[in-house]
C-alpha cells in the first residue's frame, strides 16, 4: 500500500482506493496487488490497498478507519457490481464521516474477472476501470438522499392463489389492499382443479375459504372483471388507473341467487363455458362456478339476445327482485394511490395446437390436462365422470408429458408442475374410470416435499410408466386391436425399442407459459421480462420477488412456472417485502436527479418535452426551465439534450463522465 | 451455459482495440452483470461506463472517447418500448442516427460506433456483441486519434522552435 | 505624457469582415484611437513585419488576431505576436474555431490543391504546376508560405487570453472588450467575451417556441416563406440558436434568417455541433429508424450545418480518412 500522509495530494482531493479479492473470484484472475500498486501512483491517491473481502465487516471498518486516519476525501472501491454492493460501501464511507456520494465503485468481477480468461488483459482492464473511477471521483459532489413518504395502500394484480395469498397477508397486517382481477371471479387456475398433488386434498376445499376471506375482509377491496390500464409515479407513490369492465349486473345489488339464470329465455345452456374449458355449457347470463367470488352473475353481450337484437323480453331482469340487471352499464375508470404493487398475473398453458403431432383438435380423444382437470372434477361438466366427447368411457388413457416444455421447437424450459400433475391426473383417472393409464415421460421430476413418495404411490397403484418422448398420436391402425384407437408411437428408451400403444384417450400435459400479454403488462408496470417472457426478478437468488422497479413485486407463475406451495410461499414473500417498504414509512430516493442552473438557462425549452414524467416545466415569469426533483427519476436525458449545457445530473455530470472517458483510456 | 466458444485467444502482437462502452443501468449494464454471473467469456477489450439511461449519452461523449484514444464506441440501451424511463432510448436512437451520419462524413469507418439494444436478460448478447465488435474493430485497425493529433501538429514544430513564443505554447486540444 | 497602450490588429485566413467590424465602430473608433497607439493593422496602416519584430517582447498591450490559421506565414506571425503582446484576443469565429475556412478540414490538402490548380473550371495549367515553398529562377530564390495540412483555430497554435465571438464580432462586444482591457477589468483567462447563455435568451421569438417541437421535417430557408414572428425551429428550419452563445442580439433572426451558430457554444459545451444534435434530434417526432432517417434527410450537409463556423473545434478536429 501507499501512504502519503499529509494534506491534499497533487492539489487534488485525497483519494482512498480499495480492491477486493472476493476470495478467488477476483484475485484468481486479476493481479489485485498489481492494480493496488498501480493506482497508488495515480494523482490524488493517498491510500491504496487490496483485501480479501472488502464487503466484510473488517473490510468496511478498514475503509472507515482510513477515512479518519488519512483524511480521505474520496473513496473508490473495485469489487463486484454496484448493483450488489454500492450501498454497502456508501455506508462504509458514511461510517468514516465521508459523504456517501464521494464514492465510486468499480465493477471488476462481473465485468472482468468472471468474463475474461486472459489474466494480463483482465488485470489491465481492472487498472483502466480503476483509473477512470479515480479520475471521476474528484468531481463528485456531496449529496443527500431525499426521503419521500410511502403510501400505505397496496395494489395486488391477479386473483389466483398467489394474489389471494398476498392480499390476505397484507390485509391481515392491517394494510388496505385493492385486488384487481381480470376475470369475473378470483381463484385463478387453482379454482378449476379437482385435487392437488401430492396430498390429493380437494382444491376447492382449501381455496374457497381463502376466496371468501378476500371477499369479506374489511381491508380488501375486490375488483374483478377489471384491468390495470396505467401506472404512474414511483416507489411509495404510485397512481394506478383501473378499468372496471361492465358485467351488466350491478355488483352491489346482486346476491348471487341465480334466479336470473333460470329465467333466461334460453331454456338450456347453449354456449361453451370458458371455465369448463368449453366442455360444459352456459347461458348468456351465467356465473363461472358455484363458489365464484364475488358471487355475482354476469351477462355476455356476445350471446345475449337483448344485446344482439334489442328485442329480448328480458325475463332475467324481470326475475331479479333487486333490479340488479343493468343492460346500459358502462366501463368505469377508477384511480388508486398505492405505495406498493404485487403482480401475481399467473400463466397460461401451452397451446396444444402448436404440437400438431399429438393431434389435438384433430382427434376428439385428445385432451389437454386442464380439460381433464374439469372432467375429473365433481363440480365439472360431467360431475367427475371421465367420459370421452362421444360419451364412451375410456378403457385406456395415455398421458404425454412435456408438451410444450423441454422442447427446442417450442419452450425450452421445464414447467416444473407437469410431472406431478400428470401423476395426480393418472391417479384420478384410474380412480374415476378404472382405465389403464400410461405415462409417457422424458424424466420424472419429483423434487418436493412428499413428491417422490407420491410417485412411488402411483407406481404401486399399477399406473404404467414408459420413458420416452412420444413421436406422434395417430388413428392409423396397424393391427386389429389398434382399430378405433389412438395409437401413441414412442421410443421406449429404457427397453430400447419403438412401441405403439393404443389408447382411447390421450392427455397432453401442457407446459406453463408467460401470459400472452405479459410483455404489455410488464411495460405498464415498468418491469422486465427474461428471455422466456416471464417477469424478471431483481436477483435470481437474493431478490426473487423484487423487480428492477422499486415498489413493484412479483409472485407466482408470472415469474416462472411453479407449484402451489412455492407460489404461496412466494406470495407471502412478496407481501412481506411490500410490508417492509410500507412500514418503513418513507423511501430514500437516489439523488441522481437533474437540475437546471437557472442563470445559465436560456429558456429554449428543448428539455421540457423530453421528460416522460413531466418533471420539467417552463416558468413563464422567469422564462427558464425548472425541474421538480420529486418527479425526476434521474434518467439524464435532459442533461444530454440541454444545448447550452445548463442542466446537470447529479452523479452523472458532464465533468464526471468526461473524466471517466479520459481515465478509462489513459495510460 | 453457452454453446459458443470463448473469444479465441488473440495472436501475439496483434492489434488489440480499445472500446469504450456506455451501458444503461437497467438493461445493458444488468445484462453485462448477468454475463458475469453466468461466467460467459468474452473479449477483454471493452471498458464499460455506466449511465442510468442510454438517453444520458451525449454525442459529445462518443466523440470525446474517440479523441481520447478509443478505437470503437459501443452504446447499449434497453430495447425499444422497454426503456426503464419510458422513452429515453428513442431519444438515443434519434440522436445517434444523426451522429452516425456525422461520423461517416468525418471519415470514421462504419463499425467503430455501434448502438445495440440489449435487455437485462440478454447476457449472451453482451458476449456476442462485444466479441463481434472487437473482431470488427480489430480488422479496421487502430483509430489512434491522440496519435494522429500529434502527427498532424508535427508540421508546426519547426516554426515553433524557430519563432518561439514568450509563453510556453499551449495547444487547446492538448488541454 | 505616459505612453498610450500599444495595440496590434492582425488577420490570418479571413474574409476581412472582422476588419469591417472594427471600422463599424464608427465614431467609437476615434475613442479607441485616442486611447491607444496602433502599432500594426495591415488592412489600414503600413507597418512592416520588421517593425513589429523590432519591438521588445510584451511591449504590445494587446493583439487582436482574426482569421483561421492555414499557412506557415500565419503561424509565424501569430507566434511572433504572441511573444510581443501581453494579451492576445482571438477575434471572431475563424480565429476562435476555424470559421468558414475550417470547412476545408473535410478535405485533404491534396484534394484541395488538385481542385484549385487542376480540376476547377477555368483553370489553365497544362503543366499542373503547384505552388512551391521555394523556387529558384535566374539565380534568385523566391519563397512562398507552406499551405498546411489543415485549418487550425488560433488557440491550436498559440495561447489565447480572450475570445471575441462572432462572424464578425459586433461593435458593441468589441467596444465592451476594449473598454474592459483598457480599464484592466478582466475576467479569468480563456473567457469568451460575450454572455454565457444560449441565443434564445435574447431572441425576440423565444415565446413562440413550443415546448414540444416534435419535428417531422426539416426545411431550408429558401424552401419556405419564413414567418417573421415565429421561432425558426418551430418552422422546421435548423436554427443553431439554442446551442449558440448569445451576445449578437439575435441579428440574423431579426433579419428573418435562422442562426447559423457563429458565436460558438457556451462555456459548458465542448462541441457545438454534437451538442446541437443531441438536443434537436431528441425532439423530432418519429421513433423508428426509417422514419427518423427521412427527417434527417432534410439536412443534406450535417457537417456544414452544425459546424459551419467551428469544424476546427469539433472534437475530431477534421475529417479523418
Amino acid at each position: 500500500m501507499a501512504d502519503n500522509n499529509g494534506n491534499q495530494k497533487d492539489g487534488l482531493p485525497r483519494i482512498g482506493f480499495y480492491i477486493c479479492h472476493c476470495g478467488t473470484n477476483i484475485a484468481g484472475v486479476i493481479d489485485v496487488a498489481a492494480v493496488a500498486k498501480y493506482v497508488a501512483g495515480l494523482p490524488g491517491v493517498v491510500v491504496s490497498r487490496d483485501y480479501k473481502y472488502m464487503c466484510s465487516d473488517p473490510g468496511q471498518e478498514m475503509i472507515a478507519a482510513d477515512i479518519r486516519e488519512h483524511k480521505l476525501e474520496r473513496l473508490v472501491v473495485a469489487a463486484c457490481s454496484p448493483n450488489l454492493h454500492e450501498e454497502t460501501f456508501r455506508k462504509a464511507a458514511a461510517k468514516g464521516g465521508l459523504n456517501s456520494f464521494y464514492f465510486q465503485m468499480v465493477n471488476i468481477r462481473e465485468h472482468a474477472s468472471w468474463v475474461h480468461e486472459d489474466k494480463a488483459a483482465a488485470t489491465q482492464k481492472a487498472k483502466d476501470l480503476a483509473r477512470a473511477a479515480v479520475y471521476r471521483v474528484r468531481f463528485h459532489q456531496s449529496l443527500e438522499k431525499k426521503q419521500v413518504p410511502v403510501d400505505p395502500n397496496v395494489l395486488v394484480v391477479g386473483g389466483g392463489i398467489a394474489g389471494i395469498h398476498a392480499a390476505l397477508t397484507l390485509a391481515n397486517a392491517g394494510k388496505k389492499v385493492t385486488l384487481v382481477e381480470r376475470e369475473s371471479t378470483i381463484g385463478g387456475h387453482m379454482a378449476a382443479f379437482d385435487k392437488t398433488f401430492p396430498t390429493l386434498d380437494c382444491a376447492a376445499c382449501i381455496l374457497t375459504p381463502k376466496m371468501s376471506a378476500v371477499k369479506s375482509h374489511p381491508n380488501i377491496t375486490l375488483w374483478t372483471y377489471s384491468e390495470v390500464e396505467k401506472v404512474e409515479g414511483y416507489v411509495g407513490n404510485y397512481k394506478v388507473t383501473v378499468r372496471r369492465k361492465p358485467r351488466y349486473v350491478k355488483e352491489d345489488l346482486c346476491v348471487g341467487c341465480m334466479e336470473c339464470i333460470d329465467a333466461c329465455v334460453f331454456k338450456e345452456p347453449k354456449f361453451p363455458a370458458k371455465f369448463d374449458q368449453g366442455l360444459g355449457k352456459r347461458k348468456p347470463v351465467y356465473i363461472d362456478f358455484p363458489q365464484a367470488t364475488p358471487k355475482v352473475v354476469m351477462i355476455d353481450p356476445e350471446t345475449c339476445i337483448q344485446f344482439k337484437t334489442g328485442k329480448c323480453k328480458k325475463s332475467c331482469a324481470a326475475a331479479c327482485d333487486r333490479d340488479a340487471i343493468d343492460f346500459a352499464q358502462k366501463p368505469e375508470i377508477k384511480e388508486l394511490q398505492v405505495g406498493a404493487i404485487v403482480l401475481a398475473t399467473g400463466f397460461q398453458t401451452f397451446d396444444s395446437k402448436k404440437a400438431p403431432q399429438y393431434g389435438y383438435g384433430k382427434y376428439p380423444g385428445v385432451y389437454t390436462a386442464l380439460e381433464i382437470e374439469r372432467l375429473v372434477n365433481a363440480s365439472g361438466p360431467t360431475s367427475g365422470e371421465v367420459t370421452l366427447r362421444d360419451g364412451r368411457h375410456p378403457k385406456s388413457v395415455g398421458i404425454i408429458h412435456c408438451v410444450g416444455s423441454r422442447d427446442e421447437k417450442t419452450n425450452k424450459w421445464c414447467s416444473r408442475v407437469c410431472c406431478m400433475y400428470s401423476l395426480k391426473l393418472a391417479h384420478l383417472i384410474k380412480e374415476h374410470s378404472g382405465a389403464e393409464v400410461y405415462n409417457f415421460y422424458i424424466d420424472m421430476r419429483a423434487p418436493g416435499k412428499a413428491y417422490e413418495e407420491f410417485y412411488d404411490k402411483l407406481l404401486s397403484e399399477g399406473v404404467h410408466f414408459i420413458r420416452g418422448r412420444v413421436a406422434e398420436v395417430t388413428d392409423w391402425a396397424m393391427t386389429p386391436e389398434e382399430e378405433g384407437k389412438l395409437v401413441l408411437r414412442v421410443e421406449d428408451t429404457l427397453a430400447g425399442f419403438v412401441r405403439r400403444v393404443p389408447v382411447d384417450m390421450v392427455v397432453l400435459s401442457t407446459g406453463l407459459e408467460p401470459k400472452a400479454d405479459a410483455q404489455e403488462v410488464r411495460r405498464r408496470f415498468n418491469i422486465g421480462c427474461g428471455n422466456e417472457g416471464f417477469f424478471q426478478e431483481r436477483h435470481p437468488k437474493l431478490a426473487p420477488v423484487n423487480t428492477f422497479t422499486d415498489g413493484v413485486f412479483i409472485a407466482g407463475a408470472c415469474q416462472a412456472p411453479k407449484d402451489i406451495p412455492d407460489t404461496v410461499a412466494q406470495a407471502g414473500a412478496a407481501a412481506a417485502e411490500a410490508l417492509a417498504l410500507i412500514d418503513a414509512g418513507h423511501v430514500e430516493l437516489e439523488p441522481n436527479t437533474s437540475h437546471v442552473v437557472e442563470e445559465e438557462c436560456s429558456g429554449c425549452k428543448s428539455c421540457v418535452a423530453l421528460c416522460p414524467y413531466t418533471a420539467i416545466t417552463f416558468n413563464e415569469s422567469k422564462k427558464k426551465a425548472e425541474i421538480n426533483e420529486v418527479l425526476c427519476k434521474g434518467c439524464g436525458v435532459c442533461a444530454a439534450a440541454c444545448p447550452s449545457g445548463s442542466i446537470k445530473q447529479n452523479l452523472f455530470e458532464d465533468d464526471e463522465i468526461f473524466s471517466e472517458i479520459e481515465g478509462v483510456l489513459g495510460k | 451455459m453457452t454453446k459458443h466458444p470463448a473469444q479465441p485467444p488473440a495472436a501475439p502482437g496483434q492489434f488489440e482495440p480499445r472500446i469504450v462502452a456506455f451501458f444503461c443501468n437497467w438493461c445493458t449494464y444488468t445484462a453485462a452483470d448477468l454475463a458475469g454471473v453466468s461466467r460467459l467469456k468474452y473479449a477483454p477489450n471493452v471498458r464499460v461506463i455506466r449511465v442510468m439511461c442510454s438517453g444520458r449519452v451525449d454525442p459529445q461523449f462518443v466523440l470525446e472517447a474517440f479523441a481520447k484514444g478509443a478505437d470503437g464506441v459501443l452504446l447499449g440501451g434497453c430495447h425499444p418500448g422497454d426503456c426503464h424511463y419510458a422513452e429515453g432510448n428513442y431519444k438515443t436512437l434519434r440522436r445517434m442516427r444523426m451522429l452516425e451520419r456525422m461520423l461517416k462524413a468525418m471519415g470514421v469507418e462504419d463499425g467503430r460506433f455501434r448502438l445495440e439494444w440489449i435487455s437485462g436478460a440478454e447476457g449472451d448478447k453482451v458476449r456476442a456483441v462485444v466479441n463481434e465488435m472487437t473482431a470488427r474493430v480489430r480488422a479496421l485497425g487502430p483509430l489512434d486519434l491522440p496519435g494522429r493529433f500529434q502527427e498532424w501538429d508535427k508540421e508546426m514544430e519547426e516554426l515553433e522552435k524557430r519563432v518561439g513564443t514568450a509563453d510556453a505554447p499551449e495547444v487547446a486540444h492538448a488541454r | 505624457m505616459p505612453d498610450k497602450p500599444k495595440v496590434a490588429f492582425y488577420w490570418c485566413a479571413s474574409c476581412g469582415g472582422c476588419e469591417e467590424a472594427v471600422v463599424d465602430l464608427a465614431e467609437d473608433i476615434l475613442k479607441v484611437v485616442e486611447a491607444v497607439d496602433i502599432v500594426l493593422w495591415p488592412v489600414a496602416m503600413d507597418f512592416k513585419k520588421a517593425d513589429v519584430e523590432a519591438r521588445p517582447d510584451k511591449s504590445i498591450a494587446v493583439a487582436f488576431i482574426n482569421g483561421a490559421i492555414r499557412t506557415s506565414e500565419q503561424e509565424e506571425w501569430v507566434r511572433m505576436l504572441r511573444r510581443k503582446a501581453g494579451l492576445v484576443v482571438s477575434f471572431g469565429a475563424c480565429a476562435n474555431s476555424g470559421g468558414i475556412p475550417a470547412l476545408a478540414n473535410q478535405f485533404k490538402k491534396e484534394q484541395i490543391l488538385k481542385y484549385v490548380y487542376e480540376d476547377c473550371p477555368g483553370v489553365d495549367n497544362p503543366a499542373k504546376t503547384r505552388p512551391q515553398t521555394e523556387t529558384t529562377d535566374e539565380g534568385r530564390t523566391v519563397t512562398l508560405p507552406e499551405f498546411r495540412s489543415m485549418v487550425r483555430s488560433l488557440d491550436e497554435v498559440i495561447e489565447v487570453d480572450y475570445y471575441l465571438p462572432g462572424c464578425p464580432p459586433t461593435p458593441k462586444l468589441i467596444m465592451a472588450a476594449v473598454g474592459a482591457i483598457l480599464a484592466g477589468k478582466l475576467p479569468p483567462q480563456g473567457t469568451v467575451l460575450s454572455p454565457d447563455n444560449a441565443l434564445c435568451e435574447e431572441c425576440k421569438r423565444k415565446d413562440s417556441k413550443p415546448a414540444d417541437l416534435a419535428l417531422t421535417e426539416f426545411k431550408r430557408p429558401h424552401q419556405i416563406q419564413i414567418d417573421p414572428e415565429k421561432c425558426m425551429l418551430a418552422q422546421g428550419l435548423v436554427c443553431m440558436g439554442p446551442a449558440t452563445r448569445s451576445g449578437c442580439e439575435a441579428r440574423c433572426v431579426e433579419g428573418n434568417m435562422p442562426c447559423t451558430g457563429c458565436f460558438g457554444p457556451s462555456s459548458r459545451v465542448k462541441d457545438q455541433g454534437a451538442k446541437f444534435v443531441s438536443s434537436v434530434f431528441s425532439n423530432i417526432a418519429p421513433k423508428e429508424a426509417p422514419e427518423i432517417d427521412k427527417v434527417l434527410d432534410g439536412i443534406p450537409d450535417p457537417i456544414g450545418t452544425f459546424y459551419r463556423y467551428g469544424l476546427s473545434k469539433c472534437i475530431l478536429r477534421r475529417k479523418l480518412n
